[in-house]
């Protein structure tokens, strides 16, 4: 790293322009930091549920309409399926309208067989099917509200009131889970229900369920299952639509499409300009630097030498402005955990990763110009000002 | 006294648009080793151009460059740079130091490209400058110091690498008489005391008395040699 | 003075052309930072335009109680024969009250451009509804049958969902249904498909209504009416103007847009202030001889740093424009569809209005002042001498 200090007297040869680039750079990588957050949010939902594993079932017409509970054993006999659930989504906020969560009622014997992915002690499990009241909470969920074991928990659903009437509901945490990995534990944010309590006290709607989730007995049949779940419902009216989970969720996901495509869009023109700023102030640089340059070739570095120093320059240059922005990225990031249901900064490794990258890709497109022209320099040319 | 630069048959033709201009004629010399020589001549005369083939700084059209037995027209691209780095050392007329560096930091800059020890550079870039006077200005930036105490910097840095040979392309054109006279002193001790060949050009005639004879060049030819007599000032 | 702040700027703009790549700089980010800053702001006026343009305040929009959205609703058969009785509805042309019950089921159609499927509302309306919402013109084709699986659909339907085209059939619930029509109505239901009320229920096995929509007779009598619904024992309803509810609808997406266009603007706005300052610094410095000569030969220092403002802010100015042309052409009117509050999608139009385009205008010029600031007070404060000497 002798050449260390080479490098960083060259950036500092123009101390006010070497600041301000770096400040451009620094809003730049803010920009991408906060962005591709929300983009990988966006392209990994679902995640973690790796491999095909699980088929959902809903009305073939519209995943509002409900399917009837006699379905369920039918469906369970079919060739391929391991287990069936059911799932209603309950519409569940906490206090306030805005609090919206993300709450299923389900069969607790039933989500324990499908959802192996959900790890929580079997003292949890007992008490989630024994208590009628029971709920269980994901990881994330309980830290996001501090939500503790066995306590009352008041939730409002904006779709079901109870048979009084009323849409205030009473629950009792009778567990916490987690997920078996890294990957799955970032999908514990869902709120289980006891579905016979559920069924009996709401008002409307009794006896049916909006989806059917099957567990495949060999992983990866999805797409065969499938086909014959619906066969067997074709033209009845309870036509079905089959597809693998990770299908499902990519549905609503894609739905948000365009405006995912317009985030992208942003940070594709966000980039396009600091190439072009940074570019234009490197390449200043050395032409500035020329003469210097011409003299470290006289006392003997090489050609490839003063390459590798106009691109650790630019290098070190983006680095320092990716490291800030990225930094102020992820304490921004902290601040919006809460509105994407995230724990801890939304801003996490994997974008730190594709910031990574992204620099070695900046600093090669911007750098290697001036870089091969100061390769190229003839000591005499520049020595005499040509 | 040996041979240290052995010119023969030196020709350099440099293209213009669609123009080649010949700079150099087929020029011979030679130059023994503790020499210290004077190259004069008018605008145009190819001095300078001559001064870069003898440090290896540009090839030879035509014809042979030796310095110490090494026929260095026949090195190329990192082979030359690799022995320019050995071999010799430059004073240019606006001293060329780093702005952003110490003058400590910029007599160490040849020792990059060998394998000394961090500590080991210091010492040696220290023992440079103690040798040009400038033993306590070590720390001090360019922008801090004088012309001449630049100049002094960039001799230190010439020398830091212990080379045979010194180019010198109008090391006092931009100092004035009395700070030009004390750095030609220096040239001058440097050539007696530590037998360090030295060329350098020059257009300032009272500049070429102090090297032991110069060379007069004119349209790329050798036209005048004339021996100086010493100058004990 | 400003003889001279003129002649100046003169010189420096014609010079301009040597200074092309520097000032590109300028032009480009600021172009960007425009250009995106509009395009979002479209986006989101676009988006509220459309929800804000559905409804009207003396129409009255009754939920079950607690319903946030029309899709959570619903209300039985008695019900909603209540609401219909309750008096404060203006009477339609065969003199019954002017109330169209109404159910909303999301469908799905697949899409092949995106992959997987996307929701689209289905509304079955009364023979009220239609008369009620004079907004709602057939443009093509006509209206569907009651008692026949048809349905019209909206012009923004048309464009953007896949194979719902006139005369298409549509397959869902077991059965075919026919498009036979294109309605025009200027708000979010054109990203619906309508069918009648009766056939609608049939065919997904409803007996109620998910809402009902009621014309009274003047905007103040609504809650006249909504009392006395709340007053009836019978009902368990909420009451609020269509329009209202619409407006609501909207208020968590706008409010994300804006926020994203705010803080996306800022960030960028920042980043080219600081390549604005970059490029001008440079500009004053790759100058420095000239103004020195300037001040020299008798120009005062006012001048030159006016002359290098101008500069800055005409070129930002001309970033501003290319910002905001390019965002005109490529987003003005663009279509673009996503999920609305009720799961279903909403097409709307992005809308680049005059005041947009005004406020990113005023917007480079800020940055362009800000970034020639600095710099123009160094090139006042030039030491003559030794900017003279200087390369």
């Amino acid at each position: 790293m002798k050449y260390f200090r080479l490098v960083l007297a060259a950036l500092f040869a123009k101390k006010t322009r070497t600041i301000l680039t770096l400040l451009s750079l620094v809003m730049a990588y803010l920009l991408f930091g906060l962005l591709q957050a929300v983009n990988v949010l966006f392209n990994t939902a679902g995640d973690g549920f790796t491999g095909a594993t699980r088929i959902v079932t809903q009305s073939r017409v519209s995943f509002t309409q409900a399917l009837p509970l006699r379905m369920l054993p039918q469906i369970e006999s079919i060739p391929g399926v391991q287990r069936v659930m059911q799932q209603q989504w309950f519409g569940a906020y906490y206090q306030k309208p805005s609090n919206q969560l993300v709450a299923f009622a389900v069969d607790p014997l039933r989500l324990k067989d499908v959802y192996p992915e959900w790890k929580m002690p079997d003292a949890q499990w007992q008490d989630f099917a024994n208590k009628r009241t029971g709920v269980i909470l994901g990881r994330q969920l309980a830290d996001r509200f501090n939500f503790k074991i066995g306590q009352q928990l008041p939730m409002n659903s904006n779709i079901f009131p109870q048979n009084d009437g009323s849409k205030l509901w009473t629950f009792e945490v009778a567990g916490i889970y987690d997920g078996k990995d890294a990957d799955t534990q970032r999908q514990t944010g869902v709120m289980y229900i006891n579905f016979a309590y559920f069924d009996e006290a709401r008002q409307f709607g009794k006896g049916g369920a909006g989806i059917f989730i099957s567990k495949l007995a060999k992983a990866d049949d999805a797409e065969k299952v499938a086909q014959l779940i619906d066969a067997k419902y074709v033209n009845s009216p309870e036509e079905t639509k089959s597809q693998s989970e990770k299908e499902f969720n990519l549905n609503f996901v894609r739905q948000i499409g365009d405006i995912n495509l317009i985030v992208n869009a942003i940070l594709g023109a966000v980039f396009f300009t600091i190439l072009l700023l940074t570019g234009n102030t490197m390449a200043q640089a050395v032409r500035d630097r020329i003469p210097q340059l011409a003299v470290l070739k006289t006392l003997g570095f090489t050609d490839s030498t003063v390459l590798w120093l106009v691109l650790g320059e630019t290098f070190l240059l983006i680095a320092a402005g990716a490291i800030l922005g990225m930094a102020l990225a992820t304490v921004v990031g902290f601040g919006l955990a809460g509105f994407f249901q995230a724990s801890g900064s939304i801003v996490d490794q994997r974008v730190w990763l594709y910031a990574l990258g992204s620099v070695f890709v900046l600093a090669l497109l911007v750098g290697l110009p001036p870089a091969w022209r100061a390769r190229n320099l003839k000591i005499v040319d520049a020595l005499a000002g040509r | 006294m040996s041979s240290l630069i052995e010119i023969k048959q030196l020709s350099k033709s440099y293209v213009r648009g669609k123009q080649s201009i010949e700079v150099l004629h087929q020029l011979s010399l030679s130059i023994p080793k503790g020499d210290f020589v004077a190259l004069m001549g008018p605008s145009g005369s190819g001095k300078t151009t001559l001064l870069n083939l003898i440090g290896g700084l540009d090839q030879p059209s035509a014809g042979e460059v030796s310095i110490d037995g090494k026929r260095i027209d026949q090195l190329s691209g990192n082979a030359l740079a690799a022995w320019r780095a050995r071999n010799v050392g430059f004073v240019f007329q606006f001293y060329n130091l780093m702005p952003e560096l110490t003058a400590e930091r910029n007599v160490e800059l040849p020792l990059l490209l060998t394998g000394l020890s961090a500590a080991n550079r210091g010492k040696r870039a220290r023992i440079a400058l103690e040798i040009v006077g400038l033993g306590d200005r070590g720390r001090h930036k360019p922008k801090e110091l004088s012309g001449g105490q630049e100049q002094r910097v960039a001799i230190a840095r010439a020398l830091v690498a212990d080379p045979t040979l010194l180019v010198c392309d109008e090391p006092t054109g931009d100092l004035d008489r009395k700070t030009a006279d004390e750095i030609l002193t220096l040239l001058q001790t440097l050539n007696r005391e530590q037998g360090k060949t030295i060329v350098m050009v020059t257009h300032d005639p009272k500049a070429a008395e102090y090297a032991k004879r110069t060379l007069h060049l004119d349209k790329g030819q050798l036209v005048d040699e004339v021996m100086n007599a010493p100058i004990g000032r | 003075m400003l003889n001279q702040i003129v002649s100046i700027t003169a010189m420096n703009l014609r010079s301009l052309g040597s200074r092309l790549g520097l000032s590109l700089v300028i032009i480009i980010g600021i172009a960007g930072v425009v250009g995106v800053f509009t395009a979002l702001l479209a986006m989101s006026k676009g988006f509220e335009a459309t929800l804000k343009a559905t409804g009207r305040e003396d129409r009255a929009l009754v939920l079950r109680d607690g319903s946030s959205a029309e899709l959570n609703s619903g209300l039985d058969a008695a019900s909603v024969q209540a609401i219909k009785d309750t008096p404060g509805a203006r009477p339609g042309k065969n003199g019954a009250a002017l109330a169209s019950a109404e159910l909303i089921v999301i469908t799905e159609f697949a899409s092949i451009a995106r992959g997987g499927s996307f929701n689209v509302t289905l509304r079955g309306v009364e023979p009220a509804g239609l008369e009620l919402r004079p907004e709602l013109k057939i443009v093509d084709g006509r209206l569907f049958k009651s008692g026949l699986q048809e349905v019209i659909v909206g012009k923004s339907a048309l464009t953007s969902f896949e194979g719902v085209s006139m005369g298409s059939k549509l397959r869902f619930r077991g059965a075919d249904w026919a498009v036979v029509g294109v309605f025009e109505s200027g708000d979010v239901h054109e990203s619906e498909l309508i069918t009648d009320y009766a056939t609608a229920q049939t065919a997904f096995g409803r007996l109620g209504a998910s809402s009902v929509l009621v014309q009274l007779n003047a905007a103040k009598d609504l809650e006249i009416f909504k009392a006395t619904l709340k007053a009836d024992p019978r009902l368990n309803v909420d009451v609020q103007a269509e329009k209202a509810y619409f407006s609501g609808q909207t208020e968590q997406f706008s409010r994300i847009i804006s926020g994203l266009a705010v803080v996306v603007s800022i960030i960028m706005g920042l980043g080219a202030l600081f390549a604005a300052l970059n490029t001008m610094f440079a500009a004053v410095a790759a100058r420095t001889r000239q103004i020195a000569t300037l001040r020299a030969i008798g120009f005062g220092g006012i001048p030159v740093a006016a002359s290098v403002l101008i500069e800055a802010m005409a070129l930002a100015l001309l970033g501003g424009i290319l910002g905001a042309t390019i965002a005109y052409v490529l987003f003005n009117n663009f279509s673009v569809s996503t999920l609305g509050q009720g799961f279903t999608q909403v097409v709307f139009n992005f809308r680049v209005t005059p005041d947009l385009v005004i406020l990113g205008l005023v917007i480079s010029l800020m940055i362009g002042f800000l970034g020639g600031l600095l710099p123009a007070i160094r090139a006042a404060r030039l030491p003559v001498t030794t900017a003279l000497r200087a390369g």
